[in-house]
């Protein structure tokens, strides 16, 4: 029935967004106006939860004839795992190496912008390709910008230790954002994103947990077993306001929700307060709050009778909340010859995020099943980054 | 899964882009001039001052929570050409 | 008095400035004095409007300094309007990329609304007699090309 549910969700959508061929997942775009040239190289660190995850991101980005934009990008994740969940399924801490290639071009007509890009993303048990394309246009006086996207991405899910597991997972992302220049010192957009994916939606290495019908006081692990499609739909409004002493206040609401009833809301709020002419301080403030899919629990009351009856316990399902407290630093000078670098910049930004879950406890201190304690963690964020506009 | 055609995505595209190029239908004149844009124009109004960095914190959200999509700002911006 | 003068030649001109009524205005130059348009009658006049916020129009800037070097002598002068409402942040731009031809700042705004600016940067060339001839809004590499042959026309008559 949720597939029947999710194939007629899935037309309507497609009905409702025919007009919408190109897509663009640029996180942001400026139509008229191509993005301008730079290089950045970037350190970036996470640390929480007994994860520990670092590594470089390159970018170079360069125009031709004013016409055409084209971006590499070069990013590693090295990863030192510990999680919860690690433990929790009895292994012990291990390493890998996630590395990401990306190539985006960007080529300008007339007050249109066309996007398109390729990312390739390769770890020993996950493969990632995505494709994107995406329009950007101005209209009424360059005031307002319309942005249309599409992405679609091939996954193989891969297992380590059981080279008998291979399982293919497809993502299609439809997006549609609008921004208007209310004032001339107030931007406001909306965007609305409907994703569908079809295919291998676990994740191998969870286990959802169900009482022992021999032994209340024991439970029995089991491979998760979910959905085989998934469909979302996500809208946002946001705004940015340009205070009279020169310095910016953000806010950004989304609303998400899935066929997977799960229910999510993220606010967002930034100020950046720049100091003379060469440095500005970033402060920003997150808050999301998720409910639970349907088919989650932290302890199920019985084991799944077959593939259609489906049980999760990944706390990424799970209901949980989190806040973000961010800030950065940024210092501008000259380097080098000006009539070839216009500016450079070096960077550092800390995020601190306190994860705290409703319905997810943490079974690794043994106790009476659904007794456990609920899971909370904090994470450090770090980035530190070199930028030289050319 | 129901795919799109192809050549429906092209078309609708490229009517999409030439409309495009001479979409005002109405006749609104803009109330913030070309030459009022200095403030939209500023670096720290825009949606994505650091790609590398915005798009890495994007990752790290989105590999830990279940909702995505919709995020990102766009346009402003000095409005030129 | 000049503020009736400018309402009235305001409510004249059309969407797009017609062909016989150029505004006249006076503004502070960066040479230290101010200056006014109608000084330039007799000469082909190309005004270009531009602000240090506009990536394109900074790109432009070596260009008509090239067109002026080549056309000083054939009686042809380009003026460079500045938007900037600070104008020291165009003294900054100038510093970098020096320009012979004068720069007026036009900081509040007005000289672009009289001449209904609709895109950043927006060149317009004038004829010996003050009449704008030719506009061109925004710019791409070669419109540099543009400019030449409308002056080249305009010499010539």
């Amino acid at each position: 029935m949720a597939v029947a549910v999710t194939n007629k969700i899935t037309k309507t959508m497609l009905r409702k967004f025919i007009l919408l061929a190109l897509i663009s997942l640029n996180l942001s775009s400026q139509a008229a106006v191509l993005p301008e040239d730079r290089a950045d190289i970037m350190y970036h660190r996470y640390e929480g939860g007994g994860v520990t995850i670092d590594g470089p991101s390159l970018l170079i980005r360069k125009d031709f004839a004013s016409t055409v934009s084209v971006s590499a990008n070069y990013y590693v994740d090295s990863v030192s795992s510990a999680s919860i969940d690690v433990e929790t399924s009895g292994a012990s801490r291990y390493s890998e190496e996630r590395t990401e290639y990306s190539l985006t071009a960007d080529y300008l007509y007339d007050k249109a912008i066309l996007s398109a890009g390729y990312t390739n993303s390769e770890e020993n048990d996950y493969q990632a390709d995505t494709y994107y394309f995406g329009v950007s246009q101005d209209f009424f006086g360059d005031l307002t910008t319309i942005t249309l996207g599409y992405s679609r991405g091939d996954d193989t899910v891969m297992q380590n230790g059981n080279d008998l597991f291979k399982d293919q997972l497809d993502r299609q992302n439809y997006r549609f954002g609008i921004s208007q220049i209310a004032t001339a010192n107030l931007i406001v957009n909306v965007n609305y994103e409907v994703v569908t994916e079809e295919g291998y939606l676990n994740n191998p290495y969870r286990s959802y947990r169900y009482i022992d019908p021999t032994n209340p006081n024991n439970t029995i692990s089991e491979t998760e077993i979910y959905p085989a499609t998934r469909t979302s739909d996500a809208v946002s409004l946001g705004a940015r306001y340009f205070l009279p002493y020169r310095a910016a206040l953000s806010g950004n609401y989304r609303y998400f929700s899935d066929d997977w009833d799960i229910k999510a809301q993220t606010f967002t709020l930034g100020y950046t307060h720049p100091i003379g002419n060469d440095w500005i301080l970033d402060f920003t403030y997150r808050f999301y709050q998720q409910d639970n899919a349907f088919f989650y629990s932290d302890l199920h009351d019985f084991q799944s009778v077959d593939s259609k009856d489906f049980r999760a316990r990944d706390k990424e399902l799970s209901e949980f909340s989190n806040q973000t407290f961010g800030i950065g630093v940024s210092y501008q000078f000259q380097l080098g010859n000006s009539e070839i670098f216009d500016k450079s910049s070096i960077n550092l930004q800390y995020d601190f995020i306190q994860f705290d879950y409703d319905n997810f406890r943490d079974i690794r201190n043994s106790s009476t099943p659904g007794d456990e304690p609920l899971y909370s963690f904090d994470a450090n964020v770090l980035r530190l980054f070199f930028s030289i506009w050319y | 899964m129901k795919k799109l055609p192809l050549l429906t995505l092209g078309l609708l595209s490229s009517s999409l882009l030439l409309s495009g190029c001479s979409f005002d239908p109405i006749k609104i004149e803009p109330w913030v001039q070309p030459y009022e844009r200095q403030n939209m124009a500023d670096p720290i109004m825009s949606a994505n001052r650091d790609p590398v960095a915005s798009s890495y914190l994007h990752h790290v959200y989105q590999a830990r929570e279940g909702a995505k999509g919709a995020e990102g700002g766009g346009g402003g911006g000095c409005g030129c050409n | 008095m000049r503020t009736i003068l400018i309402i009235l030649l305001a409510s004249i001109s059309q969407f797009s400035l017609a062909a016989d009524t150029t505004p006249d205005f006076t503004l502070k130059s960066n040479q230290g004095n101010n200056q006014r348009l109608s000084e330039y009658q007799g000469q082909v006049v190309l005004i270009n409007f531009w602000a240090s916020w506009c990536g394109p129009c900074r790109q432009e800037m070596p260009l008509l300094e090239e067109i002026q070097q080549k056309y000083a002598k054939l009686g042809v002068t380009v003026l460079g309007i500045n938007v900037d409402k600070d104008p020291s942040k165009a003294d900054k731009i100038l510093r970098e990329t020096q320009v012979s031809f004068p720069i007026l700042y036009d900081s509040e705004g007005e000289v672009s609304k009289l001449f209904k600016v609709k895109a950043m940067p927006t060149t317009f060339i004038l004829d010996r007699e003050g009449t704008i001839r030719f506009s061109h809004m925004g710019f791409k590499p070669g419109y540099e090309d543009q400019y030449a042959a409308n002056i080249k026309t305009l010499i010539r008559e």
